[in-house]
């Protein structure tokens, strides 16, 4: 219970000691606040592992009218995950952004900025109201919009204008759609809502939600804000806005559709938001492989890759005599995020410290780098495994899982799309890969020491990690599941 | 500890694999140790496990993944058939590299991976699963890539991205083709047959074209084998250890372990689609003995050489009897025994004589008598002139081919043998019986590039020789075709 | 009309202008200003709805004002972006909009 509280507050606090104290004692500051919500969220895995799902009315207050927070297998997961990140960009800004490196303003910016997006990052994972997801999701999107813009050059303030118009436009379309099921129902909280009988503007209110998460998201056709914002931004920010910040708004679909109104889903809402994953899968992969500066192309693959997580809804359920697991869609989009959150922070991390010695991260200037940073390229080339799908990686757990799903319930149309997406991934991955390994003009800086370049391969291992010892975290996903992931919507 | 043999044996590659990316460039004695030590282990586990397997021991490790998802490893007989060879082939080709490269660049990333790609292979070898099967097949996959693309210059890349433009492609056929199946089967173990009853006739003739697309193309089934012959840009050790040890044998265990142990050799009779790869695996005996004869180069020509042999496993495995089973069993490891033969001779004509053009080989024979009687003989057995070891395979093939009543099976292996001498013999006449160009150089003295091919080529002699005992590939192949343990 | 309705039809209202300001307005402040405008229509809507049977449902208000303190941020965040980057570049519209502005 209390491992619930520590991992909203300390983040917080983090952000505070970091812009009261003064420049060195904030940063130190900052950096224990990170060290210690990693342990903490550590802490609450196994809580959950091996005493249940631990569950804090705020200030004693029951639902209807109190918020409840609860630890159930997809949020520690997802915690776990987030901080695994979070502590690697953190190791790698203790460099990018250190006084004299960055500008003044981002190195005093950049600490409380992370630590206040994680905490909204454990807000969005850890709540059952709607409401409070609502202050979640908005304040995770200041913080983000924020990062985007922390360098301060105009490239990166239209940027965070361009993500600001759509983020705010999602949080409006999400709240009108909580106006509404309030309005219906009398309560926002997760759990009662599922336990009421469906009234009519259910279908609208899910629709605004929908719609707006979705910009948050930037599934395909909201995502035009993406690939600017992402690839504009300093290598760990791209690292934390890339791997974790969809996966908030994603989180929050996936408690909206399976955990509040598993009941109102229509077999058209469902084709129709697996297509536009479709279209996030193509456009983004084809995008990828038409730009010529590897962090854009790492930002385009972020497109594609939302796109597979929406196939999650046609898809879930659908238990047969032939596939001997329940939930396997459902589980295998949690892992498909999971995944991709850990490989494409390496990637990002990776390209940080390929910049930081070729000046540039145009693919032409990178000739021959895996020969000066071998351990980068490394880092690189196992993430690029993870988001192609091949095995041992979380990323072929998750695609071999919704893929059986999609055979399992006649819907193969949906395992092409996987398929081709790998495919894809792999054609748009190559480009990079190849021009690492040629023989090339060596740059001139030096290279980063191997500590620092172990940061993205750890991430990348851990990626790599989670295909091969899969069967851990496919069990701590089973604690609290909703029940319409096994039964199908 | 029996319990773990099968995770040892796989440790033994990958524990040097790992090690050696961490090496330093210069730390040439500790990485050779590892390597040749790893080797050594390897095949001493190997031989202990021969005998207990021999008197009807089997091992099994399960590693468990995600529900479904189950890392099994397990020796049986056709494992240990293939991870003998592999294991054997790999101890020479290691000891081969390290003199072959000497202190070249970049050694540590060479060495790594392949160490990888034997420990993905000796993967594929134990598989007992499907799933298990799939994941150590792209592991060597991706751990082939950047050995082809080892010399890092325009070729190299080139035939390396070939090399993935095929492959990729058909490993995403292959997982489609086991999501089918295990979507309707549950998971598929080799030592349990899947209940195939709840697919209609029509899925399951995709589903095996599927796997057969999958695994056809690393087992350079035509029109699957442009990589193949690109590929030669990579350094003769890769050259060995892509057509001998690795891939495109990889390629080929898995058309058998699919006939044999996933859908069962009665149901590919009953779906009808044993005889169309049959043709199809014939149709590349020729295409490839065909190409074959218009290359200059060597080292081309024995990669469409290759191309021709692999399809003689296929062949076995398609015609789904006893006999051709036979035959394709002992032929995987017959063709591994040549072919690596000539690829460790084609290395040494490179690099001691700087010959790598077909015109360049007159009158090497005298100049280099060791290397020139090892091709010799490895291209007669190729042929299939007894008593090497090819002639044993294409006598049990032709058995296997009257017994599935396709008797067209015999022209398809005449047709092959001529044209066999037809590629082969002029390579033989240059080298021992035309004059020497007055500006030729070359000499061998590199026992340890010698040595290995000298050891190959007693062993595809011996297997030969020695078909008729028990220790012989082909003795071997019988005991597992009698066994039953692939139906 | 009763006043409720009165509340619901003036939010409705508010929501319908800011979403137009949102989409044909280029000028980056005008947009922050559309997008509290519908904030503030969603509100009013909002409140209404607490008003149900003659009792007033004090949570919509709690949420209310949550909601404001939120919705100040984000604006104050958007104000901030335009004015750096009006700053830098003399423009405050998004470059691909420019024209407009």
């Amino acid at each position: 219970m209390s491992a619930l509280v520590t991992l909203l507050v300390l983040p917080l606090a983090g952000a505070i000691a970091a812009i009261a104290l003064p420049s060195p004692v904030g940063r130190t500051a900052a950096l224990a606040a990170i060290a210690a919500t990693t342990g903490a969220a550590i802490v609450l895995m196994a809580t959950v592992a091996f005493q249940g799902m631990p569950r804090l009315e705020m200030g004693g207050w029951t639902p209807p009218l109190g918020i409840v927070l609860v630890a159930d297998g997809l949020s520690v997961a997802l915690i776990v995950m987030t901080a695994l990140v979070m502590a690697s960009a953190g190791l790698a800004a203790r460099h990018a952004f250190a006084p004299g490196t960055a500008g003044e303003r981002a190195a005093f910016g950049f600490w409380p900025l992370m630590l206040l997006l994680w905490s909204a990052l454990n807000v969005v994972f850890l709540s059952r109201d709607l409401f409070n997801l609502y202050v979640g999701i908005e304040l995770l999107s200041l913080a983000a919009i924020g990062l985007v813009a922390i360098d301060g050059k105009a490239t990166a303030l239209a940027a965070a204008m361009r993500y600001m118009i759509f983020a705010l436009a999602g949080s409006l379309l999400y709240l009108a759609g909580v106006v509404l099921i309030h309005a219906a129902h009398g309560t926002l909280d997760i759990d009662l809502i599922a336990t009421r009988t469906a009234a009519a503007p259910d279908g609208l209110a899910l629709a605004l939600m929908t719609a707006g998460l979705m910009a948050k998201t930037a599934l395909f056709p909201f995502h035009v804000w993406l690939p600017p914002a992402h690839a504009g931004a300093p290598a760990p920010a791209s690292a934390m806005l890339s791997g974790l910040v969809p996966k908030a708004s994603f989180a929050i679909l996936l408690r909206l559709w399976f955990d509040t109104m598993p009941d109102r889903a229509s077999d058209g809402a469902l084709t129709l938001i697996a297509l536009l994953g479709t279209a996030a899968v193509i456009w983004g992969s084809l995008g990828a492989l038409a730009q010529v500066r590897l962090k854009l192309i790492v930002a385009y693959s972020t497109v594609a890759q939302i796109g597979y997580l929406f196939l999650v809804f046609p898809l879930a359920g659908g238990a047969s005599a032939g596939v001997p697991w329940a939930a396997g869609a459902w589980t295998g989009a949690v892992f498909l995020a999971l995944s991709h959150g850990l490989a494409k922070a390496a990637m990002f991390l990776a390209v940080g410290h390929w910049m930081a010695v070729a000046g540039s991260d145009r693919l032409s200037d990178l000739r021959g780098l895996a020969q000066l940073m071998p351990m980068t390229a490394f880092a690189f080339a196992l993430s690029a495994v993870t988001l192609v799908g091949l095995p041992p990686s979380g990323g072929f757990t998750g695609k071999y899982l919704v893929m059986t799903a999609a055979f399992a319930s006649g819907q193969w149309a949906w395992a092409l799309v996987m398929g081709g997406g790998g495919l894809l991934a792999a054609a748009y991955l190559y480009r990079p890969m190849a021009v690492l390994f040629a023989r090339g003009a060596q740059a001139g800086a030096a290279p980063p020491s191997r500590a620092r370049q172990a940061v993205p391969l750890l991430l990348a291992s851990a990626s790599v990690a989670l295909g091969i010892a899969s069967a851990g975290p496919f069990d701590l996903l089973a604690i609290g599941r909703p029940l319409a992931a096994e039964e199908g919507l | 500890m029996t319990a773990l043999l099968p995770v040892l044996i796989l440790l033994t590659s990958l524990v040097p694999a790992v090690i050696t990316f961490f090496l330093d460039q210069e730390s040439h004695l500790l990485r050779n140790a590892l390597s040749l030590g790893g080797a050594v282990l390897k095949v001493a586990l190997i031989v202990v496990m021969l005998f207990a397997v021999a008197g009807g021991a089997a091992y099994e490790t399960t590693i468990p993944l995600a529900p479904g998802l189950v890392l099994l490893l397990r020796i049986d007989a056709l494992a240990l058939l293939f991870v003998s060879l592999s294991a054997t082939l790999w101890l020479l080709t290691t000891i081969y590299a390290i003199a072959y490269f000497g202190t070249q660049p970049e050694l540590s990333r060479f060495f790594g991976f392949f160490s990888l790609c034997v420990a993905a292979t000796t993967g594929i070898a134990l598989s007992g699963s499907l799933i298990s099967f799939f994941i150590f097949f792209e592991l060597l996959t991706l751990s082939t890539w950047p050995l082809v693309a080892h010399k890092q210059d325009e070729a190299s890349l080139k035939a390396a991205r070939s090399y993935l433009l095929y492959a990729l492609p058909c490993s995403a056929a292959l997982l489609w083709a086991i999501v089918w199946l295990e979507s309707a089967t549950g998971p598929v173990l080799f030592t349990e047959p899947p209940d195939l009853d709840g697919l209609d006739p029509m899925s399951l003739r995709a589903i095996f074209a599927l796997f057969i697309l999958g695994f056809g193309m690393k087992a350079a089934i035509v029109p699957l084998h442009g990589w193949l012959p690109a590929a030669m840009a990579a350094p003769a050790p890769v050259s060995a250890l892509l057509h001998a040890v690795a891939v495109v044998k990889a390629g080929a265990f898995g058309v058998i372990r699919v006939i044999y142990d996933v859908f069962g050799a009665a149901r590919v009779a009953e779906l009808g689609v044993g005889i169309p790869l049959a043709v199809l695996a014939s149709a590349t005996i020729i295409w490839g003995s065909l190409r074959a004869l218009q290359q200059h180069d060597i080292k081309k020509r024995l990669a469409f050489s290759t191309v021709s042999q692999v399809s003689y496993i296929v062949l076995g495995a398609a015609l789904a009897g006893p006999y051709g089973m036979i035959g394709g069993l002992a032929h995987l490891v017959h063709q591994g025994l040549m072919k690596i033969t000539l690829f460790f001779c084609a290395g040494i004509y490179d690099v001691r004589a700087g010959v790598r053009s077909i015109a360049g080989l007159n009158g090497l024979g005298p100049r280099m008598p060791w290397t020139s009687t090892c091709f010799s003989l490895g291209a007669l057995g190729m042929i299939g002139l007894p008593p090497m070891a090819g002639f044993v395979s294409k006598i049990y093939l032709g058995i296997g081919g009257l017994e599935s009543g396709a008797p067209w099976v015999l022209a398809v292996l005449a047709a092959s043998t001529l044209l066999n001498a037809a590629y082969f013999l002029p390579l033989l006449y240059r080298l021992w019986f035309l004059e020497p160009s007055p500006d030729a150089t070359g000499d061998e003295n590199a026992p340890a590039l010698v040595v290995p091919a000298v050891i190959a080529t007693l062993g595809a002699l011996g297997a030969g020789v020695l078909a008729a005992s028990a220790v012989s590939p082909l003795g071997w192949a019988t005991l597992i075709a009698e066994r039953g343990d692939i139906r | 009309m009763t006043a409720l309705s009165l509340f619901a039809v003036t939010g409705a209202v508010l929501i319908g202008i800011g979403f137009y300001g949102l989409i044909a307005t280029r000028h980056f402040l005008r947009r922050v200003v559309a997008f509290n405008l519908i904030g503030s229509g969603l509100f009013l809507f909002f409140g209404a709805t607490g008003a149900r049977g003659g009792v007033t449902d004090p949570v919509p208000q709690a949420l209310i004002i949550t909601g404001i303190v939120v919705a100040f941020s984000a604006s104050a965040l958007g104000v901030g972006l335009v004015v750096a980057r009006a700053r830098l570049s003399g423009r405050a519209a998004l470059p691909e909009e420019e024209d407009g502005a």
